[in-house]
């Protein structure tokens, strides 16, 4: 595929990135389609994490640019810029306000204005009240909406984070291991509500666990040492040699 | 943004701290005013000036709490702007001595004759003017704090970090005023203060009205407070609190929302300050002193941080105690303090209001188990 081509919502070009001598991403290039769901495997210290600090413009990468719907270089932006243009990220550890309710959550997520004059006035109505109830829905946290988010089970939290996500209305959303400590029906559930949402969403998923990437069934992204190494359905990548070596060579 | 704090602001717990304030207020007032000096019932003018100081200081504490209890941000340096409302508001006594100062001087106070100055110092000017001294009250704290600020949160400076530098500029204003050539008095300070608005300090009636200024001053910050907190502005600042980098992902500036409230803080601690002056009659460096920030987040940990409410109540108690103790052993009152801290941090992490709540929370709970088995009983003899 062209790099350079209106058809990419998320591309990394040639990224560089080092903690002091580490190198933790090396030469990365990845391009995301518009619509697309992206699953990111790899070993631990492959990078991923890194890959999206760079995205969310947490961590400046030495060299490359990443572009957002072309024209947007992200590299040069900080996070509060980046989450404007509509980049949402959901952590590997939950991070929700443990001292809000799942509704205030929510609320605070909703792509209202982020400026200090606007929330000190704001109204908060049946707009508002409505796209909450929405969200709840597709969470499956509707029951729970009035208690603390400190709670919350370990997968509700996720499932509240990825509301969270939801409610900034992003163009593209990252998922950092969302099933990580989750147990198996939990596992199962998430994969569907990822499924929902990617309908109408660009979606990155970062995810260690194979039946989980198996279950979203879309390409898949390996990465190893900070590169790109394969990149296609699960069973084509599985099978590529390179891929064998890492997983399975040491 | 009135009309929504009417309506979800004011719940039953600032209802009944409005009602107690004033229920007091008033009761010392007339207490101290109706009844002749001498009977039973007459409060003395101590009592009056000494409650009108606690307000103040309740006041003091609950501008902390704005900025810890729901931003996070420890302030260690809040009395800094509390001793500047407390300079604005003294520049203005003594300007309204006018001729009537030990040296007789037309303009200049006191001081400046002593020092053998020839005319006002530029930042004095307009000072003379009690609505000018007013705004200074609220401007001078604020614009200040709103420098400190900028850069402060801009570089995100966070945690101890920004305790330490807040501890440094009270520190550093300490020993910039106790600087004779300052222009404001240095060691000594501003005292000898004869009215205000025309009204002689030194009557009942006064006192009486400075009690009751601070009373209105303490609810309206109170009802600021609350209508900033119970706000969506104040549901971000309670994110900010609980975990700033994830609040900065979900799109909000951190930055202003902490420079916003910390900012009014430091005016609302101004105007403490400009109350607290008239009526202890005097304002000197010393007010700046590290240890008086320290001591207000005492009144706040104590009184239950995050709930306001809490704040105030710390403020009046602690100084009660304070009032109290150093009357009967001085020596101990500090190792009180220091033991009260201790105490409040580990036993109640929560505060008074904290223990308060937990105890209501439980008579409720056995009222409605109490209620409910005595239904129970009645249907099984219903069944028999």
């Amino acid at each position: 595929m062209d790099p350079t081509s209106k058809t990419a919502i998320l591309y990394l070009e040639n990224i560089n990135v080092s903690f002091d001598g580490f190198k933790a991403l090396n030469d990365l290039s990845l391009s995301i389609r518009p619509g697309e769901m992206r699953a990111i495997i790899g070993p631990n210290g492959a990078g991923k994490t890194t890959m999206m600090d760079v995205i969310t413009g947490k961590t400046r990468p030495d060299s490359g640019r990443v572009l957002f719907n072309d024209i947007h270089n992200l590299a040069r932006m900080d996070e509060t810029d980046i989450a404007t243009l509509g980049i949402g990220r959901k952590f590997q550890k939950p991070t929700v306000f443990e001292n809000h309710t799942v509704n205030d959550n929510l609320l605070l997520a909703l792509s209202d204005g982020r400026g200090v004059w606007d929330t000190l006035f704001a109204n908060v109505g049946s707009r508002e009240a409505e796209r909450i109830d929405e969200i709840l829905q597709i969470i499956r946290l509707s029951k729970v909406q009035g208690e603390y988010a400190a709670s919350l089970s370990h997968g509700q939290k996720q499932w509240l984070e990825i509301g969270m996500l939801l409610a900034q209305k992003p163009k593209l959303l990252l998922v950092d291991e969302p099933v990580a400590g989750m147990t198996d029906s939990e596992t199962a559930e998430t994969a569907r509500l990822l499924k929902e949402i990617s309908q109408q969403h660009s979606l990155v998923v970062v995810e260690h666990d194979m039946d989980f990437v198996r279950d979203l069934d879309v390409d898949v992204t390996v990465l190893h040492e900070g590169a790109a190494i394969a990149e296609g359905s699960l069973d084509y990548v599985s099978k590529s040699d390179r891929v064998i070596e890492v997983y399975l060579g040491r | 943004m009135i009309l929504r704090l009417l309506k979800n602001g004011i719940d039953r717990k600032s209802w009944i701290f409005l009602s107690v304030l004033f229920a007091v207020t008033f009761g010392v007032s007339i207490l101290n005013l109706a009844p002749t000096p001498g009977s039973t019932l007459h409060l003395s003018s101590f009592v009056v000036t000494v409650l009108g100081k606690y307000l103040t200081y309740a006041l003091l504490a609950l501008s902390v709490d704005l900025v810890w209890g729901y931003c996070g941000v420890l302030s260690l340096g809040h009395a800094a702007f509390f001793t500047l409302g407390g300079y604005a508001m003294g520049m203005h006594l003594m300007r309204e001595i006018g001729p009537r100062g030990v040296y007789g001087h037309p303009i200049l106070p006191d001081f400046m004759v002593f020092l053998n100055w020839q005319e006002l110092p530029w930042f004095w000017l307009g000072f003379d003017m009690f609505w000018f001294a007013a705004l200074m009250v609220i401007l001078v704290p604020g614009v200040l704090a709103f420098v400190f600020g900028w850069f402060a949160f801009r570089s995100r400076v966070t945690g101890v970090y920004l305790s330490i530098i807040t501890q440094a500029l009270t520190f550093a204003l300490m020993l910039a005023f106790f600087r004779n050539d300052m222009g404001f008095g240095g060691n000594n300070g501003l005292t000898d203060f004869k009215d205000i608005l025309g009204f002689n300090l030194q009557s009942d009636g006064t006192r009486v009205g400075l009690l009751i200024a601070s009373a209105v001053a303490l609810a309206i910050g109170f009802l600021i407070a609350r209508a900033v907190v119970t706000s969506k502005f104040g549901k971000v600042l309670i994110a900010i609190r609980d975990a700033e980098s994830r609040t900065r992902f979900l799109g909000y500036r951190a930055e202003n929302y902490k420079l916003l409230v910390w900012t009014l803080s430091a005016s609302m601690a101004g105007v403490a300050g400009a109350l607290y002056v008239p009526q202890v009659g005097i304002i000197n460096p010393s007010e700046f002193s590290p240890a008086n920030s320290i001591e207000v987040v005492i009144y706040v940990a104590l009184g239950g941080r995050g709930t306001l409410v809490g704040a105030a109540l710390g403020g009046v108690l602690v100084n009660f105690a304070k009032t109290i103790f150093t009357g009967a052993f001085p020596e101990y009152w500090l190792f009180f303090l220091g033991g009260l801290f201790v105490v409040s941090t580990l036993f109640m992490p929560k505060g008074i209001i904290g223990v308060w709540g937990h105890i209501a929370n439980k008579w409720r709970a056995d009222r409605a188990r109490n209620a409910s088995s005595t239904l129970q009983a009645n249907t099984l003899k219903k069944g028999d």
